[in-house]
């Protein structure tokens, strides 16, 4: 949705402030673990990562409930139609991750099954490289969002 | 249909007795049933090369011999490299006998019909699915042959050598909408 | 009607999320040919029932009539099928009647790529397969091309693979433990399978580099000798783990909620199995004791002692009583391998296959050329195809390969467990009440990756 730009003023300008803080501080996560990314995913989720630290733990079935998709994995060209679903089903705002290298560029299956890149078919704000990214990338992407959000470069 | 083979095949058997045989004892009354199959042993492991029409006697024989297992199906493509283009492969085991047990048939591209297994064994549903979808092989007496990993509408069999290597674009409507 | 539907459903859709024209949203996920039809052929009714082997209906009424019953779909985005697993269910009130599961949602074109890689570049992509067991893939591929090039290992780096593979094993076992946990709804298990899991893989990290999909075990031996200081970790390992598994075992074993969700649950029987060509865990749950180890052994694996666990009602608690069993097993081997770990070589010293040890290429040019000629062309193997499998937790796990005499393979097939395991899901869900059936998924340990490749 567009949004008009914020107009000048003390109290709006805080405001937003406000408003971006508590976007950031308990993101709702859509599970969407396609491949080994997945894994690494829940990894972070579980207790030696403990993804509770961000306010993140919760990991929502329904898309409806989320406003973060964590895209780990490779998106075949079956799996697209289903992803930009699930996508267009979360309420604004909301944020995508490409996690690894399969969902940001197809990594190294270049071949007829795979979408490469899923910006292809969604908007991406933050790219997490590796294969797997271990959890400490995938974190420091989670992080890179907050501080993004919350210096309003990626307000939606 | 079996027991027409086997009367066939011993009949034959007489006349050309050139033919190696296995020596285990399971395989060898196997290859005996029939004479059109062929023992062809590769980096020490049994194989029959068996012509496409006669997959499904030569599987039904074998898991009568006690073969309980369909473990593999599945398809080679020899594009340009031998004239009956495609092979299909199947794996069988036997857990009694503790022996594995190898098919193989040609199957040139303008027929590529064959048999379906799955009356026999149950297991080779999924992957005779996967031997249509991505080869492009016809299983007649399959219950329900459609593509099974790539999407309903999609164009081609990957798999085969003649089809591209590299990516293609994303095929669904939506795609490009990104905003 | 059906119109006004469309057009509710869509504003409410711009409304809440900006999305301006979802037309076609419905039409792209259709279900086309997969539709599961009121009207299908006999057999595949019976198989759809999970009757076509064995008749074990377990109530004896007839099915409803068509208006009574209802299909519903679960997945492909459904946080209890172990990925993109979808399943079309029938229900009957509470029943499930028939189920079809629809895979592909992963499918990543690996066997193509595998055309395009070297042998040696083989294994960085079958890894990606079964992302919770990469080594084992690894493995089979590495020996299957052993097989066709007709080579033997050094003793060490057999047994560094055996080592890796049991220890993988273990871990691929506990996140089995941890999903088949979350799902039943015990969330500390969850949280317990991975912690343990971490242990195992920070060794495989210090070892391997990385945490999965290592790429370690190559055609010619592993691709890096053990750390200096592997002997402590592998008895970190040892001391940590092992009470751990014994706190979930007091957690579970009789835990009567447990027993309650999981005994006579997801029943198959050891007919069933061989039929759908059913392995691994859940074909010895069913009261056979197969195991590739112990019949086509690998890597050695005939010099270490171990049992094979058997079940015997095939439900689900056998199969997480077997599995638990196999982690123990698997430990004792772990254990054997560090013991009796040879000293040696850890990759073949034929310099057509193996890359020649760093320092040496320095001094010698022909060394050099060796390395730089297996880096970009790649060995050649021999004409030839071949099949070899081994026993991956979730089952048989096969390799065929066919080399045309080239440096990339003709054609890279790899038989997966969970593919042919998949099968029988329609078999134990039939006649079983809707809410067992992610306790049965679960149980059946399906990695998509494997399924779809
Ligand atoms: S980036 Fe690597 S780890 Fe992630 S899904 Fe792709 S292959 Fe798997």
């Amino acid at each position: 949705m567009a949004h008009p730009t914020n107009p000048p003023g003390f109290l709006l300008a805080n405001l937003d402030k406000v408003r971006h803080w508590a976007q950031t501080r308990s993101m709702f996560t859509v599970t969407f673990g396609l491949a080994c990314c997945a894994i690494e995913m829940m990894a972070t989720g579980a207790g030696h990562y403990d993804l509770a630290r961000f306010g993140m733990e919760v990991f929502r079935a329904s898309p409806r409930q989320a406003d973060l998709m964590i895209v780990a994995g490779r998106v075949s060209q079956k799996m697209a139609p289903v992803l930009r679903q699930v996508y267009d089903q979360m309420p604004e705002p909301k944020w995508v991750i490409s996690m690894g290298a399969c969902a940001s560029t197809g990594g190294m299956f270049n071949n007829y099954a795979l979408v490469q890149g899923v910006d292809q078919i969604v908007p991406v704000d933050i790219y997490v490289p590796g294969c797997p990214p271990g959890p400490q990338s995938l974190m420091h992407g989670i992080l890179t969002l907050h501080d993004k959000i919350m210096s309003g470069e990626i307000a939606h | 249909m079996a027991g027409d083979q086997i009367v066939e095949g011993s009949e034959e058997q007489a006349e050309t007795p050139a033919r190696t045989l296995p020596d285990q004892a399971i395989l060898r009354s196997i290859a005996e049933q029939f004479t059109d199959i062929e023992w062809a042993p590769s980096t020490g492991q049994d194989v029959f090369m068996v012509p496409k029409d006669l997959v499904r006697d030569v599987v039904q024989a074998a898991s009568e011999a006690g073969f309980e297992m369909l473990v593999d199906l599945t398809v080679t493509d020899y594009f340009r490299r031998r004239s009956s283009r495609f092979e299909l492969v199947i794996n069988l085991l036997s857990i009694q006998h503790e022996l594995r047990l190898r098919l193989r048939a040609p199957v040139p591209v303008d027929d590529v019909r064959v048999p379906s297994v799955v009356p026999i064994y149950s297991g080779a549903n999924f992957y005779e699915r996967e031997a249509f979808d991505l080869f492009g092989l016809i299983f007649d007496g399959h219950p329900d042959l459609t593509r099974i990993l790539m999407p309903d509408e999609w164009d081609g069999h990957p798999l085969r050598k003649d089809y591209g290597m590299s990516s293609v674009p994303v095929q669904f409507k939506g795609s490009h909408q990104v905003k | 009607m059906t119109d006004q539907r469309h057009r509710d459903k869509r504003n409410v859709d711009v409304w809440l999320t900006g999305t301006e024209d979802p037309d076609w949203l419905v039409e792209s996920t259709d279900e086309g040919a997969q539709k599961m039809a009121s009207q299908e052929t006999t057999a595949r009714l019976l198989e759809q029932e999970g009757l076509a082997v064995a008749d074990d209906r377990l109530l004896d009424e007839d099915i409803a009539p068509d208006d009574e019953l209802m299909i519903i779909n679960m997945g492909p985005q459904h946080p209890s099928t172990h990925g993109v697993l979808r399943i079309n269910i029938e229900l009957e009130g509470e029943i499930i009647r028939r189920s079809k599961p629809i895979i592909g949602y992963l499918h990543t074109g690996m066997e193509k790529t595998g055309e395009e890689l070297t042998w040696l570049q083989g294994p960085t992509n079958v890894t990606r397969m079964d992302y919770l067991a990469p080594l084992h893939n690894e493995l089979v591929f590495s020996l299957a091309v052993e097989q066709l090039l007709g080579i033997d290992l050094p003793p060490r780096a057999v047994a560094i693979r055996v080592l890796m593979t049991e220890l993988n094993r273990v871990s691929s076992h506990l996140v089995a433990l941890a999903t088949n946990g979350m799902d039943i709804g015990a969330i500390s298990m969850m949280l317990y399978g991975f912690r343990d899991r971490e242990r195992i893989l920070a060794f495989f990290e210090k070892t391997t580099g990385l945490r999965m999909n290592h790429n370690y075990i190559r055609p010619g031996g592993v691709a890096a000798d053990l750390p200096p200081d592997w002997q402590e970790d592998i008895e970190f390992i040892l001391e940590k783990v092992p009470p751990r598994i014994l706190e979930y075992e007091d957690l579970l074993k009789a835990n009567p909620i447990w027993m309650g969700r999981t005994k006579d649950v997801g029943v198959i029987t050891l007919e069933e199995c061989l039929a759908y060509s059913v392995t691994g865990p859940t074909l010895r749950a069913a009261g056979s004791d197969w195991d590739l180890r112990k019949a086509f052994p690998y890597s050695g694996i005939e010099n270490y002692h171990f049992e094979v666990p058997v079940g015997e009602h095939g439900d689900v608690y056998d199969r997480y009583r077997v599995r638990i069993e196999e982690i123990w097993q698997s430990l004792s081997i772990v254990k054997q391998a560090a013991e009796s770990m040879p000293e040696g070589d850890y990759k073949t010293d034929d310099r057509k296959i193996a890359p020649p040890p760093r320092a040496r290429i320095d001094e010698s040019m022909e060394a050099l050329i060796h390395h730089f000629k297996i880096y970009t062309e790649g060995f050649q193997v021999p004409e030839g195809e071949a099949y070899v499998a081994i026993e991956s937790p979730r089952g048989e796990l096969g390799a065929y390969l066919v080399s045309d005499g080239g440096s990339r393979p003709l054609r890279m097939h790899m038989r997966t467990p969970s593919f042919a395991n998949l099968q029988a899901l329609p078999v134990m869900m039939a006649d079983s009440m809707i809410a067992d059936t992610v306790a049965t998924i679960a149980s059946l340990d399906p990695v998509l990756g494997d399924v779809d490749r």
